[in-house]
């Protein structure tokens, strides 16, 4: 009666957007990372005036930036994290597009800082990185063209995302920046070997890149010198590693106490491929044990979302961006213990930096998209095993 | 109940018999087909996915459990050493053969102050003054209460000094650890060791580094960490090192002469088992270099390496040693000395007159000049060289002290057949000492070259052969009538068969030309035993005159022979060497 009299209450066919987001995301994960981000802001406190002193700045100088890159990470994290898979498809195909432009152009528009490799573009206000938007959007695409070649008549898309990654490996190589080459390589690899790589083929990888990393020992000064030192047994305590190691057994397990820590005066990047140190001189192992729990919990936890996905391109790009973002976090600490050799990588979401922040922030919303609990034809399996 | 055929063709056939649309059927396979392949896909990614996940878990385990080990462990390297590139002080040891210690290092301190922390900086500076009589007070107060924020004052200190600053108690005066060199044995082998000096400096340590002789010859070698404090060994035996420096002292005040120097070496192997110069000074101390006068006359000056002179009738040897390996001569053969030898409007004249004639033999025992040059004709300017070079009289010696390329020895500007004549008998050619003990081995081993060096070595090192053994046996026994029968009587050993050959140079004027009457160098190159040498011994006096006689005598026979005597008597039994007494010899027995 009432809606003859009043006419039909208006009813959506869709869910809203946000309780159908809040619904099936995995919340999980999403505190996981908020918890990280401010983590990285409480470290930032920490690590960066001695870099604001150096460069003649307001000693908050870069955490006032850090938390302003940091909001944009999350506007643009959680923005990402409501699309749907086949819009954030749709849009990191495009933006892989752009970042591969400005990657190409980078020996010739680019800047070097002063580093030894020309990775930036310097937009006045700010520096972007391509190679930092690159990885997550390559993600994406590979993961498109492995889908597309599980179907029937579907292209050879395996290739032809080798043939692409071996082309932006060659890029970065040549800047040179090893460390992000490698990531791409492994999360090519890792999307391969969930979309059924042979296992004689898996092992014939291995081999090649002991042999690559053999050739570039050999031909590159730059990478030559970070393996010496790591292989070489005491470590010799003015270079950053030593201060690092330093800096770990300093802090013991509660450390040093806030701001009491030495080591962000004498390492020139404590603020980004150092900040564990950081951590563990003035928070101790405790706050450094959380850190590792944190992304654990987030690789871990995201891999077994993906075990249910039916999917295979959700599936593969879910993959490779989680293992992506776990081995960057786990290269990054590992290195600070000298369980790999020296490589400039940053701790995703804790490092200072603006490109690595927003980029990490969309890659995280692309992973949040891809493991949102979505039907999985559970319906179609009860269907179909009642027709049997 | 639908029951799939085994054969999909069969249904797309029984469709078509029925009339029916078979690409539903097709459709439908490809269906079931691609969802079997899903399948399968997906349950071999859910098993990869797994492994990923428990690789991931047990990769961030081992980082956590590294980073707990790590923080359980206490930091090694203590904070201050982290602080700059630390400057490397360690520095080998020398030692000479036998391994007793020549040159070590000792743990000193420095004195520095920082005068903004200073309370009574002129209570201090008085203090101080005490304690260091050489520093001045008005300029340590002067120091101390300007602006200086660093300020150095004494760079080594006792440990009883040390004390006493700290009995000052002044909380702006500071040590720093210092590492010294030290020379244990004082002045001996001096000119050898050279000495140190600091280097780079700073408040933690200091840099030492060599200024002379092997110190600095051998300065990145004694720095080298690659060494770990493994010490140099020399060839220099320091119990023949004191007792040569001993006698040479002795017979240098005797002969009242202003210089002396000494050289034994080895005759195989090259090594120089003692080197002396004097007078000499304390490594410990070294003193700074002259500003007046000749630096040859410093005590700094080695004149066994760096010292060139005209050596005398030593040189005669080489050349009837020349003429014999030439088959120009024998020892018998009769040579023309019948004086004065003209040449153009120069004369040579020996010491005394021996007559007409004189065989080789006798030529070099009494040592006569004229014959010597008639010999030198005999052989000819290009012969005479050649061999001169191959004994190793046109390049400095390498020995391994930063003085020997000093040592650089002077040749005639253009070598007439006079100069020939006169470098027959040692005139005209200046040469270190060292280099005559070098060219005396070649003679005493039996014609190898040989070059001389202060490391030890392990067993012979001949160079090319320039002489028949036979040629060097003549030689040897000439020189062994020298002692027996010639000029240098004074040089018989009992027991050790001393040869050599004697040789008396005026000295040359420093300026203008013409040489001094009454100053000589005088020489005594010697080996033994004469038979089967093992050492070669070159004793040379600058300006000797024995003056025990009515007028003084300064011939090498009356001077540096006696002297040389004397060591060898003393140094033989040190080298190990017995003395040989012949058969016939009546030998007393003593029994108590």
């Amino acid at each position: 009666m009432t809606e003859m009299v009043y006419g039909t209450v208006p009813v959506r066919d869709v869910e809203p957007i946000l309780p159908k987001w809040w619904r099936t995301v995995d919340t999980w994960t999403l505190t996981c990372i908020l918890i990280l981000f401010g983590i990285g802001m409480l470290l930032g406190l920490a690590a960066s005036p001695p870099l604001a002193e150096r460069n003649g700045f307001d000693p908050f100088h870069y955490v006032q930036r850090q938390a302003i890159f940091g909001g944009a990470a999350l506007v643009a994290l959680f923005l990402t994290s409501m699309m749907s898979p086949t819009l954030v498809r749709r849009l990191a195909v495009i933006g892989f597009a752009g970042a591969f432009v400005a990657l190409m152009f980078l020996p010739v528009l680019g800047t070097d800082f002063g580093k030894g490799a020309v990775r930036w573009y310097s937009l006045g206000f700010a520096s972007v990185q391509p190679s930092e938007f690159l990885k997550p959007t390559f993600v994406i695409v590979a993961a498109w063209m492995m889908a597309a070649s599980q179907e029937i008549g579907g292209p050879p898309g395996k290739l032809w995302s080798f043939m692409l990654t071996m082309l932006i490996v060659g890029f970065l190589v040549m800047q040179p920046d090893f460390g992000q080459a490698c990531l791409v390589l492994f999360g090519w690899g890792v999307m391969y070997f969930v979309a059924g790589a042979p296992m004689i083929l898996l092992i014939a990888m291995a081999g090649l890149v002991v042999i690559g990393g053999t050739v570039a020992y050999q031909n590159s000064e730059h990478f030559a010198r970070r393996i010496d030192g790591f292989l070489n047994p005491d470590i010799d305590p003015t270079t950053q590693l030593g201060y690092a190691t330093n800096a770990i057994q300093e802090g013991g397990f509660f450390g040093v106490g806030v701001g009491e820590g030495q080591v962000k005066w004498s390492l020139p990047d404590a603020h980004t491929d150092f900040i564990i140190a950081v951590a563990a001189e003035e928070y101790g192992l405790v706050l450094v044990l959380v850190i590792i729990a944190l992304y654990a919990t987030i690789v871990v936890r995201s891999l077994i979302r993906l075990m249910r996905e039916r999917d295979p391109f959700i599936r593969l790009a879910g993959t490779g961006l989680a293992c992506m973002f776990g081995v960057q976090a786990m290269i990054n600490m590992g290195v600070a213990v000298r369980l790999l050799p020296a490589k400039g990588m940053t701790l995703p979401f804790v490092s200072y930096g603006g490109s690595s922040l927003i980029a990490g922030g969309i890659a995280v919303g692309m992973l949040l998209a891809f493991t949102r609990t979505r039907p999985q034809g559970e319906i179609g399996d009860i269907l179909r095993g009642r027709m049997r | 109940m639908i029951r799939t055929p085994l054969r999909p063709l069969a249904r797309i056939l029984d469709a078509r018999k029925k009339g029916e649309n078979p690409d539903a059927i097709e459709r439908e396979n490809l269906r079931i087909r691609h969802e079997q392949m899903r399948d399968s896909a997906r349950t071999r990614a859910e098993g990869r996915l797994l492994v990923l996940g428990v690789m991931f878990f047990c990769a961030f385990s081992v980082v956590g459990a590294r980073m707990g080990m790590l923080s359980a462990s206490e930091p090694s390297e203590p904070r201050a050493q982290t602080q700059g590139a630390s400057i490397v002080a360690a520095r080998s040891d020398i030692v000479d053969r036998k391994g007793r210690i020549l040159a070590t290092n000792m743990e000193t301190h420095s004195l520095y102050a920082h005068p903004q922390q200073m309370i009574e900086p002129e209570r201090t500076a008085k203090a101080l003054v005490q304690i260091f009589p050489e520093l001045e007070e008005e300029r340590l107060i002067k120091d101390f209460s300007g602006n200086r924020k660093f300020v150095w004052v004494r760079k080594k200190i006792s440990p009883e000094q040390k004390q006493a600053v700290h009995d000052i108690g002044e909380p702006g005066l500071l040590f720093g650890p210092r590492e010294m060199r030290l020379y244990p044995n004082g002045a001996l082998a001096a000119h050898v060791l050279g000495g140190t000096r600091f280097g780079q400096e700073g408040v933690h340590s200091a840099e030492v580094v060599g200024t002379a002789g092997l110190e600095r010859f051998l300065d990145d070698d004694l720095r080298d960490p690659a060494r770990e404090g493994r010490p140099v060994q020399l060839s220099l035996d320091l119990t023949v090192q004191s007792a040569v420096e001993r006698v040479l002292a002795g017979g240098m005040m005797l002969m009242n002469a202003k210089g002396a120097t000494a050289v034994l070496m080895d005759v195989h192997t090259g090594e120089v088992v003692s080197i002396a110069s004097l007078p000499d000074f304390d490594p410990n101390d070294r003193p700074a270099p002259p500003v007046e006068g000749s630096p040859s006359d410093s005590p700094l000056f080695n004149r066994a390496v760096q010292g060139v002179y005209e050596l005398g009738s030593t040189f005669k040897i080489f050349t009837t040693a020349q003429a014999m390996e030439l088959g120009l001569v024998n020892a018998e053969t009769m040579i023309d000395t019948k004086g004065p030898l003209r040449w153009g409007k120069h004369k040579i004249r020996d010491f005394h007159d021996y007559g007409k004639e004189l065989s080789v033999t006798k030529i070099i025992v009494k040592s006569s000049n004229i014959g010597t040059a008639r010999i030198a004709q005999m052989i000819g300017v290009d012969r005479q060289k050649d061999f001169l070079g191959k004994l190793g009289f046109f390049e400095p010696t390498k020995l391994e002290i930063t003085e020997a390329k000093g040592g650089k020895p002077l040749l005639p500007p253009n070598w007439s057949e006079l100069s020939t004549m006169t470098i027959s008998y040692g005139h005209g050619l200046s040469a270190s000492p060292l280099h005559l003990a070098q060219a005396y081995a070649t003679i005493a081993n039996g014609g190898y070259q040989v070059t001389p060096t202060l490391l030890k070595q392990s067993g012979p090192r001949y160079g090319e052969r320039i002489m028949r053994p036979d040629t060097a046996a003549a030689a040897r026994t000439m020189l062994r009538k020298v002692v027996t029968e010639g000029t240098a009587s004074f040089g018989e050993v009992p027991g050790y068969y001393v040869g050599g050959k004697t040789g008396t140079a005026d000295k040359p004027k420093e300026r203008g030309g013409g040489y001094y009457k009454d100053k000589v160098i005088a020489t005594f190159a010697s080996m033994f035993p004469a038979h089967d040498p093992k050492y070669v011994l070159v004793v040379t006096l600058d300006e000797p005159s024995e003056n025990s006689g009515d007028k003084p005598r300064r011939t090498a026979g009356w001077t540096a022979v006696p002297v040389a005597a004397e060591m060898i008597g003393r140094i033989a039994p040190l080298l190990g060497l017995r003395p040989e007494y012949e058969q016939n010899s009546p030998v007393v027995m003593t029994s108590n």
